[in-house]
Formats: structure tokens, C-alpha cells, sequence
């Protein structure tokens, strides 16, 4: 069963004078330990999929069944507690909270799971360490460079154990020497086991991803399988 | 659904904010500071006010009934004009009929005399009686003594001073066994009262500014043409309601007060402090209440405003908590706890600010902050907190988190 199921899914927006149909009609499998980049022009509606998908906004209409659960049928609260225990988010412009150590923005989703401290803080700290900022802990983000502030963002995503992370435009704010090793990262956690899905627009960082899905207009154009996706040892 | 997580987390993110937002912080506050020290400046005069009228009351002694012509604090002076006033042959008369009395006083007195030694004087109320005179007033000399039954009825001119007086005449001279002047009239001070203080302008009560001499001599030198006070105080174990009713049976017998006429004469007790007290203090109450609760609102709509733009400046990190899992009720408890933790500080800044005040009026006025006004500060402070948060709260918790992330 794949762990992402979308059917016929639709999204619509009212701008009071007009319908705005994000989605019309996106139909996707995707399987666990996939590496999914979803790609299009803006206004393809790859923004409004990633949210669907990260269950910060339901469909319109059509199916959306995560983990064999029909996410349309959740409240509030269970939606939040999908994000907190399913799904590790990696922002573009990083979204850490500015006067939190690293330490305690990668404890955050910790935090909203009920994970007593000293735990929290013994699988933060093994989160930064793993992407190896295990000497940046104590460090708030202003002191750290945008590369690292994106890995104790990719650090928070991990440290739940989330059955997918999801990723928008994680190389956008990032010079594209950072962003490579940024995407290393990545395929290491593809490699580790993980489900990796990605938005972005940057044809280099999608075919970083074994599948790329590409949206136009609301509706998948495409769906490719890439025969050989870069790694860290073929950009060297 | 809350956990002591969300609570932790709560304190931690409002303390994070406010010491990134001091200025505005402290600001903020200002009307709850204010309230605060009002509340608990308020509590601490009225405190001592209490503890001033104990010290009163104990000085007038708690069973003793004043029988006047005038009744104290009557709105219907006028009526006590035409009685007929009160002599010292009815408070003799008195003395020897009532049973259940263990004193009867006459107080006889003349106000503004001058009381001279070498070149000082002072004016003050002087005050002719009997030995009893101790046992009514309850209140034994600090120096020296009381005049005798002998000095009493040979009319000696012996006097006990009150503390002002000895204060201001003998500065650093021991007063006892010296000669002072009254209205002229050479008088050895053989006694001098103990302080006791004025209680709201009650100074007329206190025998700091008076003195005392006796009877006898007060009748000879000053004469008889003024109305007297009795004092009566009852034995010990004798019902209040008793003795009192004895004591107007027998005096109206005396005044030959017509049966269904009203008392031609006022029964006084120390209760008048009691209600002079109670004024004094539901003034100040409602004056308070008043400064209290103009300053908590203006207060608690500032912190709502404060809130409001904390909530706005915080958007996008509200769409980020609510990615990571954060749900409406912590992001909810997350903006109350802040407002709270403000208001609260603003309480703790409004208590040092009202503590040193508090002893300044300790100067003045007896008193001690009580416990329970410091406590019941902070819980008006962090109340306020919460009721001016809710809303803004509100707001940050239904966000919607789409929305929010893409808020720059």
C-alpha cells in the first residue's frame, strides 16, 4: 500500500471575485522511501500539493489518504499531531525560531509531542550531531550560516522520526555550494531509509531525486523516473 | 490536553519575548504597576488605621460609658442645646445609687488653658476629676502617679500632665515635682500620661495635649458654670445591656426625666471610633477601587494591544509551531502565558515600587504590608493578564498555518 495516496484531489481558493483552482485534479502514489521532487512554474500549484501533503490545508474535494488514513475525515488536533509525528518540514526561508539555541529549536517538535526533557534533549542532540552540528548546539541562528541553519532544520525535521520529510525549495536561500551539501545530506538520509519529498523549481536540485513529478496548471504534466540521479560522488 | 510541557515551554517563549522587548514590556505594565501599588498601598494605610483605633479604643477604655450632654457625633446637635447640663451633685448622686458600676467619674473640663514653665507654654484642654479617674480611663502615668483621695478632696493643686505637654514644657528636664503655671495658677506636676496618639483628628480624646488636676481645686479656682461628663464603667461580669440600662434609669430618675420623654442627656460610647473608622476606611475603598480599577483596565488594554502586535510580529513563527505539530490550545496557552508572565512582573515591579512606600507610611502611621494583599496583587495582576490575552490569543491560535508561514 503506498503511503501517500492522492486521488482526484482538487483545491480551490475564493478570491472573492473569482475561483482559483490551485489544484484540478492531482492523482499521485507515493511509496515509502521514495525521493520525490515535485516541480513546476509558480502557479503550477506544487506549493498548494506540498501543503495538502503536509496536511497544513485539506483538499477542496478528492482523496488524501496518509498512511492509510483518510486525512479528510481529521480534526484539528489530529492534523497537528501528523504534522508533529509523521512529517519533518524543511522551509526555504529555514524558519527557525531567532532566539532559541539550535538545541531547543530542533527540541520544538518534541515539545508538542510530550517528550519529558531530558530525552528531548539527548535525541536533539543526536539529531544536530548527525548532521553534523554536534559543536554548534548552543549557538543561535543568527551565529550560524545559512548551510547550517538549514541542517538544524533538516536536524528538527529528522528528530521526530517522521515517516516522510518534506522539503520546500530547501536550497532557495543557499549559495549553490551550501545547497549541494545540503542535497548530500539528503541523499544520505534517502540512502538511511527515509521518504524524502521536494519541491523546487531548480531542474539541478530535482534530479537529485529518483522521481520527478511535474505540475502544470493544477494537474501533473509528468511523472519520470530518473535513470541516474546526481550524487555528492558524480558532482565531484 | 495541556501538559506540563506546553506549560514550561510557555514561560520559557514569554520570558524569551519580553527580554527581547524590554522597554515595551515595561511600558506596558505601567497601568498594572500602578494598580498594584494603589491595591496594596491602599491595604496597608487602612492596616494601620485598625491598628490605630485598637490603640484608641484601649485608651477609652472598652466598657465605659460617657454620659454627656452632648451625644457624640449626633447630626442633631441642636436638640442637646437646650438640655439642661449636667452637674457634679447628679454625678454624686449617681455614684452612690448605681450598683452595677464599679466607677463613676466626673470629668468636668475647660478648653485652650495655657500651661506655663519658665518661658515655654503650650495651651491644652484641662480636665478636673477624681482618683477613680484611672480606672474609667484605664491608663496608668508612664512617670510619677495619679493624685490620691487625700490630694482629690483637699483640693491640692497637684496636676498629671499628658506626654505633649511634658514634651514641650520640660524638653529635657524631668517633670516630676516641678511647678508649672495653669491659666496662671501654680500647680506641681506629680504625673505624667504615657503617649497614646491622635486617631483621625481625634486629638480632643487624647490626653497627650491635656492635664489633669482635681476636682476640688478645678471647681474652686475655675468654677461651675459648664456642663459635666460622666464616666461610668461597669464591674467586671456585669452584662453590658444590664449596667446600661441601670445606669439610664437611675439618671433619668435624677434629671427627672418625664417616662416616654427622650434621654435629656447623650450616652457615648467608644463605638463612635468604630464608625468614624469605617467611613474613613470605605472611603478609601472606593476611592482605591476606583484608581484600582481605572489603572487595571487602562492597564489590561494595553497588555491586549501589546498582545496583539506580539501575536502580528509573530506570525510566521506561529505557522512554523503549528508545522511542527504545535495544536490551536498550545499556541492558545502560549500567548496567555505570556500576557500573564507580563502582568505579573508588572505586579512584582508595582510591589517594590509599593514596598519602600509602605514604610515610609510605617513613619507615619503604624502599619505593615499584609501577606495577603501581596498575594491577592499578583493574582488581580496575573487575571488581568489572562482576561486582556485571550483575545489576542485567540487570534494566533486559529490562524490558519498556510496563511501564517507565508505571513513575511
Amino acid at each position: 500500500m503506498a503511503l501517500i495516496h492522492i486521488k482526484d484531489v482538487v483545491k480551490t481558493y475564493d478570491m472573492g471575485a473569482e475561483l482559483v483552482h490551485a489544484l484540478s485534479g492531482v492523482t499521485i502514489d507515493i511509496q515509502a522511501n521514495e525521493y520525490v521532487a515535485i516541480m513546476g512554474p509558480s502557479g503550477s500549484g506544487k506549493s498548494t500539493l506540498m501543503n495538502v501533503i503536509g496536511c497544513l490545508d485539506t483538499p477542496t474535494s478528492g482523496l488524501y489518504e496518509f498512511g492509510g488514513e483518510n486525512v479528510g475525515d481529521l480534526d484539528d488536533n489530529q492534523l497537528a499531531e501528523i504534522r508533529n509525528r509523521k512529517i519533518g518540514f524543511v522551509f526555504q526561508t529555514f524558519n527557525l525560531l531567532p532566539r532559541s539555541t539550535a538545541l531547543h529549536n530542533v527540541e520544538l517538535p518534541l515539545i508538542y509531542a510530550g517528550v519529558p526533557s531530558h530525552e528531548r534533549r539527548e535525541r536533539a542532540e543526536k539529531a544536530l550531531t548527525d548532521v553534523g552540528l554536534g559543536d554548534r548546539m548552543l549557538h543561535k541562528p543568527n551565529e550560524l550560516s545559512g548551510g547550517q541553519r538549514q541542517r538544524v532544520a533538516v536536524a528538527r525535521a529528522l528528530v521526530n522520526n517522521p515517516s516522510i520529510i518534506l522539503a520546500d525549495e530547501p536550497t532557495g536561500n543557499l549559495d549553490s555550494r551550501t545547497g549541494v551539501e545540503i542535497m548530500q545530506l539528503f541523499s544520505e538520509l534517502h540512502a538511511q531509509g527515509n521518504t524524502l519529498i521536494l519541491v523546487t523549481h531548480e531542474e539541478e536540485i530535482a534530479e537529485h531525486a529518483h522521481r520527478i513529478l511535474r505540475l502544470f496548471d493544477g494537474k501533473v504534466a509528468s511523472d519520470e523516473v530518473v535513470a541516474n540521479p546526481l550524487t555528492y560522488a558524480s558532482q565531484m | 490536553m495541556l501538559s506540563l510541557h506546553d506549560y514550561s515551554e510557555g514561560v520559557r517563549i514569554a520570558l524569551i519575548a519580553i527580554r527581547a522587548n524590554k522597554m515595551r514590556s515595561v511600558l506596558t505594565t505601567l497601568g498594572i504597576v500602578i494598580g498594584v501599588v494603589v491595591v496594596t498601598l491602599m491595604a496597608t494605610v487602612i492596616e494601620g488605621l485598625g491598628a490605630a483605633l485598637d490603640k484608641s479604643i484601649s485608651s477609652l477604655g472598652t466598657d465605659v460609658y460617657y454620659i454627656s450632654k452632648w451625644d457624640w457625633f449626633s447630626g442633631e446637635w441642636w436638640k442637646a442645646r437646650n438640655r439642661k447640663d449636667i452637674t457634679v451633685e447628679q454625678a454624686e448622686e449617681l455614684r452612690e445609687r448605681l450598683l452595677l458600676a464599679e466607677a463613676v467619674v466626673p470629668v468636668v473640663n475647660s478648653w485652650q488653658r495655657t500651661f506655663k514653665y519658665k518661658n515655654r507654654s503650650v495651651k491644652g484642654n484641662l480636665n478636673g476629676t477624681v482618683p477613680e479617674y484611672e480606672i474609667t480611663s484605664g491608663v496608668v502615668p508612664e512617670e510619677g502617679r495619679f493624685f490620691n483621695e487625700y490630694e482629690s478632696n483637699a483640693g491640692r493643686p497637684v496636676c498629671i500632665i499628658g506626654h505633649d505637654v511634658a514634651d514641650n514644657l520640660f524638653e529635657r528636664e524631668d517633670p516630676i515635682g516641678k511647678t508649672i503655671k495653669i491659666s496662671g495658677y501654680s500647680y506641681r506636676v506629680i504625673g505624667v500620661f504615657e503617649k497614646e496618639g491622635d486617631f483621625l483628628g481625634t486629638a480632643m480624646f487624647s490626653k497627650d495635649t491635656q492635664a489633669f488636676i482635681p476636682l476640688e481645686n478645678f471647681l474652686k479656682l475655675f468654677g461651675t458654670n459648664r456642663s459635666i461628663d460622666i464616666h461610668v464603667k461597669m464591674r467586671d461580669g456585669v452584662d453590658k445591656e444590664d449596667g446600661k440600662a441601670e445606669m439610664i434609669g437611675v439618671f433619668r430618675k435624677i434629671r427627672a426625666v418625664p417616662p416616654g420623654e427622650e434621654n435629656d442627656f447623650g450616652i457615648n460610647t467608644q463605638d463612635f471610633l468604630k464608625q468614624v473608622f469605617d467611613g474613613v476606611v470605605s472611603t478609601i475603598g472606593v476611592v482605591g477601587f476606583l484608581i484600582t480599577s481605572l489603572s487595571l483596565l487602562v492597564g489590561g488594554v494595553g497588555i491586549m494591544n501589546i498582545m496583539f502586535v506580539s501575536v502580528k510580529e509573530r506570525t510566521k513563527e506561529i505557522g512554523t509551531r503549528k508545522a511542527l505539530g504545535a495544536t490551536r490550545s498550545s499556541i492558545l496557552f502560549q500567548f496567555l502565558i505570556e500576557a500573564a508572565t507580563i502582568c505579573m512582573l508588572g505586579g512584582l515591579l508595582g510591589l517594590a515600587i509599593s514596598w519602600p512606600l509602605s514604610l515610609i507610611i510605617d513613619e507615619v502611621l503604624p502599619s505593615s504590608m499584609p501577606l495577603w494583599v501581596v498575594i491577592l496583587s499578583l493574582s488581580i495582576s496575573v487575571a488581568v493578564g489572562l482576561i486582556s490575552g485571550i483575545i489576542p490569543a485567540f487570534t494566533a491560535a486559529k490562524m490558519n498555518p498556510v496563511d501564517a508561514l507565508r505571513y513575511e
